[in-house]
């Protein structure tokens, strides 16, 4: 189990580092010259430069690369004697808009898009495991039929329209939440929720509607596998023959679904959070890519690559736990 | 043309690279599936190949159809060498080396008609009937028992039994030399596998085809092979004429795989073949024929 | 105990009643066009310590005759007839109620075995769960008794493989832990639905000798629904035929494969391969 632990970190780390070397080569040959960017209007050809030598824009690529990865982990120091700025590891630069550390920014905003990211993963696996496995006992009836006309909706909406809808009937329409605005959960936590609430329902849907498909689908597949007849046969009464017999085979790969989409959604979700004025990771990805802000859209990919495949990671160790057959082809 | 085996295999070994259980790397396991496997099939006749699962009769069914590449050893086609076999070799060996696969369903595309099912491979090779694809296919259709009249079916609408003639006419589309039939009849009921069973040995008399039957049932490879090859875990552990091998076995494992098959007391079978005599018997006596003594001995088709 | 009710009483005979009684038993499932009746008036018995072979190609409606004893048909399907278990008729029992005859009174051997355990839990779980369900009991009691079956299914190191789980066994192996399963409750009649099917020759003759060994220990009745006619002349003492849900013709086993009266039963024999008789021409059964 250790070694197949070991084996798993060390090809995350390839794959870290094959994204990391992609995102820095395209930026390196296919971007307008960060120097000229930074400089602004008023620019002389030496300031650009200085810029260029300070930021070690002016190294070969496979150096630049270097003192980024190794930025990373040791920190780096961007010129020379007086005019030095260190930077601590794990340095990923500077934005070249506020000139502020991206480690920094990165790290203000991670607790906004992890409060999205766990609220609504609470409610679509609640809505999607719960409506896919009451739609697959209930099969065929109105049920049925209801949940999955719901998920439907959710699969084929796009977020950003839900969530306009949803800001128009409850805010504009019915009124039941003020428009929604920033607040700390420790000083109006009413606040917090309500500014919580829509983007949760709005993300929840989607993946709510797309997980309860799957579970029903999965479900219906496990009820008519011969083991459950089995299970009947000996007279087990129906709800442990559910409980234990039907619904393990049903959830286990929603687990691997979930680890990924979880993941994921760490690194930021990038509609909801714009739609909803949220400043988390989301936002601050498309702030950047809108401004060209190379540094801090680095440090969002890299960042949610290493989340992707930390999710990954975890997925894989579950399910050695969760499905025996799993379990000792790899041990 | 030689008047030697039509299909002879020498020494074919196929390995399997398998995930190795390495620790931090995993490695590479090898799995030998077929193990130094020689045999010849007779021009005209019947070679049965018979094992339980895990043999490597299946393997084998592969390597020598030419889906799969052995690992070592060679294979010869009516005296030629088609172990690498490309280009125009390849494809003379495909027209001449036809398989039939167990599940007629799932070697039939559903949404292809039968006619255009048994003509495809026609259309592979380019060939284009004299008398047009239709009586082609219409006579092909007659051949192995099927009404021509339904040539515009699709296979859903055959029984199994069938369906499987289906997949026999398409293997006979291109009048091939072998036929390699693998598990062709084990997914049947009982009185169907009968008739195509006896269908598979009329064609063979009257096209001069050679087959390769594999099957893991041994009670029916002995109706229909002439020699048989016994495989056990890859190799050839006993091998000869099929009476030989059936009734004198000389290999431990020939005789319990033959012990082990469940029969029917043969004092049962002589009372009801007596039985049955003798109500024919009495029934033409009233008519005033002459009685068949032995029912399930006789003539041809029915 | 609070297990007294329909097992307890079931299990306790009405004076004369043979352990499973079958009458004029028909199954039928709801289908667009009108029910399709897939089991048409059978009717068969089984007494204590013999085995009925029911024989049948697909479709002959074999499968659904069992279940339909068990309680277990398929969704939309109806029984309609008379089943009785010593004497006490099963159908139109409730679920619950049946419930306390399903593994406990007859248990059921499939024909897939990895299929038919559960992939993620051990044989031990599976096993003890059977158990447990109908006696209570301690976890540690259910092991013991199950380590007990498993042994007694001549499962080498039973102490050790309760833990194992299925795809760990091989398909005779899984196949005995179907049965240890099926015996554990010591049931008065087991309905084995082409046990052996999916078995390779050697493996089968191994599983059928372990059935009739154990058949002999306990007096079980037993149901052997099978398609190969060779497989039923070894292992049963009466033998029905069926064919498109219909009753062909019920008798010993002596008296089907010595002097068949249906030409149905008589064809069947004739298209069998007989492994001591190679003939140049089987006869084919007509459709």
């Amino acid at each position: 189990m250790l070694f197949y632990l070991l084996r798993r970190v060390l090809a995350g780390i390839l794959v870290l580092f094959l994204i990391s070397l992609f995102t820095f080569a395209i930026f390196f040959w296919l971007s307008p010259d960060p120097a000229v960017q930074i400089c602004g209007k008023t620019c002389t050809p030496e300031r650009i430069d200085q810029i260029r030598s300070q930021l070690g824009l002016d190294l070969p690529f496979l150096q630049q690369y270097w003192q980024f990865v190794s930025g990373i982990f040791v920190g780096r120091t961007y010129g020379e004697g007086a005019g030095a700025i260190t930077c601590a590891a794990p340095c990923l630069g500077f934005s070249f808009q506020t000139n502020q550390s991206v480690t920094d920014m990165i790290a203000d905003r991670m607790p906004v898009s992890v409060t999205v990211a766990v609220g609504a993963a609470v409610l679509w696996l609640l809505a999607g495991v719960g409506g896919g496995l009451l739609s697959a006992v209930k099969q065929g009836t109105g049920w049925d039929r209801t949940v999955m006309f719901g998920a439907l909706a959710g699969i084929s909406l796009p977020n950003y329209f839900v969530a306009l809808l949803l800001q128009y009937v409850l805010v504009v329409q019915l009124q039941w939440l003020p428009f929604p605005h920033a607040a700390s959960f420790t000083e109006d936590p009413v606040a917090w929720f309500q500014a919580y609430l829509m983007p949760w329902l709005v993300l929840a849907f989607g993946y709510a509607a797309m997980y309860s498909r799957i579970v029903r689908t999965n479900v219906i597949d496990t009820l008519g596998q011969n083991f459950m007849r089995t299970a009947r046969a000996k007279g087990l009464d129906q709800s442990l023959v559910m409980r234990r017999h039907a619904l393990r085979p049903s959830l286990t790969p929603v687990v691997t679904l979930f680890g990924m989409d979880f993941a994921g959604l760490l690194g930021g979700a990038l509609i909801t959070e714009t739609v909803f004025g949220l400043n988390g990771v989301g936002k601050l990805a498309a702030d950047s890519i809108t401004k060209n802000d190379q540094p801090v859209i680095m440090g969002v990919t890299l960042l949610a690559g290493l989340l992707v495949v930390i999710g990954n990671m975890v997925v894989d160790v579950a399910y050695t736990g969760l499905d025996p057959r799993v379990r000792v082809r790899s041990a | 043309m030689s008047a030697g085996p039509i299909l002879a295999a020498r020494g074919v070994t196929k390995e399997f690279v398998t995930r190795g259980t390495g620790k931090v790397v995993a490695g590479k396991a090898r799995f030998t599936a077929v193990d130094d496997v020689s045999f010849e099939v007779p021009r005209g006749g019947t070679l049965g190949i018979v094992g339980e699962s895990g043999s490597g009769k299946s393997t084998t069914a592969r390597i020598i159809a030419k889906l799969i590449e052995p690992t070592r050893g060679t294979l010869e086609f009516d005296g030629e060498d088609v172990t690498s076999a490309t280009g125009r070799a390849l494809t003379s060996f495909r027209q001449n080396v036809q398989v039939v696969f167990q599940d007629p369903y799932s070697s039939l595309n559903p949404k292809h008609t039968v006619e255009r099912l048994i003509s495809a491979p026609l259309d592979y090779q380019r060939i284009t009937p004299p008398q047009g694809r239709r009586a082609f296919v219409a006579e092909l259709m007659e051949r192995v028992g099927l009404n021509p009249d339904h040539a515009q079916r699709y296979p859903s609408q055959f029984s199994g039994g069938q369906a499987q003639r289906i997949g026999i006419a398409r293997a006979l589309a291109l009048r091939p030399k072998l036929v390699i039939c693998d598990e062709a009849v084990s997914a049947l009921d009982v009185s169907v596998q009968a008739r195509v069973i006896n269908l598979l040995n009329e064609l063979k008399a009257d096209l001069g085809l050679s087959y390769v039957f594999i099957a893991h049932d041994l009670a029916v490879v002995r109706q229909i092979a002439d020699t048989i090859a016994v495989m056990h875990r890859g190799r050839i552990v006993e091998s000869g004429s099929r009476d030989d091998v059936f009734e004198r076995p000389q290999d431990d494992y020939t005789k319990s795989l033959l012990a082990a098959v469940p029969r029917i007391d043969p004092e049962w079978d002589r009372r009801r073949l007596e039985m049955l005599a003798a109500e024919a018997a009495a029934e033409n006596a009233e008519s005033t024929e002459p009685a068949e003594p032995r029912a399930r001995v006789g003539g041809g088709a029915a | 105990m609070s297990i007294t009710s329909a097992a307890r009483t079931i299990s306790i005979p009405v004076v004369g009643a043979p352990l499973l009684e079958v009458e004029h038993l028909s199954v039928s499932f709801p289908t667009s066009s009108g029910p399709a009746t897939v089991v048409r008036d059978a009717s068969f018995r089984v007494d204590q310590g013999t085995t009925l072979g029911i024989v049948g190609e697909s479709g002959s409606g074999k499968s659904m005759t069992s279940l339909a004893v068990m309680g277990l048909l398929p969704r939309g399907g109806t029984a309609t007839g008379s089943v009785r278990l010593f004497g006490h008729e099963l159908l139109g029992r409730t679920d619950r109620e049946l419930r306390r005859i399903r593994g406990d009174r007859i248990a059921m051997v499939f024909q897939d075995p990895l299929s038919s355990l559960n992939p993620y839990y051990t044989i031990g779980v599976q096993i003890t769960e059977a158990y447990r369900a109908h006696r209570g009991g301690s976890q540690a009691a259910a092991r013991k008794v199950a380590i007990e079956a498993l042994e007694r299914v001549r499962i080498a190191d039973p102490d050790r493989r309760i833990d194992h789980y299925p795809h760990q066994f091989s398909g005779g192996m899984r196949q005995r832990i179907m049965i240890a399963m099926a015996i554990c409750l010591e049931p008065d009649l087991i309905i084995c639905d082409e046990p052996t099917t999916a078995l390779d020759v050697t493996v089968q003759a191994q599983i059928l000798d372990l059935l009739a060994d154990l058949q002999r220990q306990t007096g079980t009745g037993m149901v052997f629904i099978t398609h190969d006619l060779a497989v039923v002349s070894r292992v049963a003492d009466d033998v029905l035929v069926m064919k498109d849900g219909d009753e062909v013709e019920r008798g010993t086993t002596e008296q089907i494969f010595t002097a068949p009266r249906a030409p149905y039963t008589r064809a069947l024999l004739d298209a069998l391969p007989r492994i001591d008789d190679p003939f140049e021409t089987l006869k084919g059964v007509q459709a």
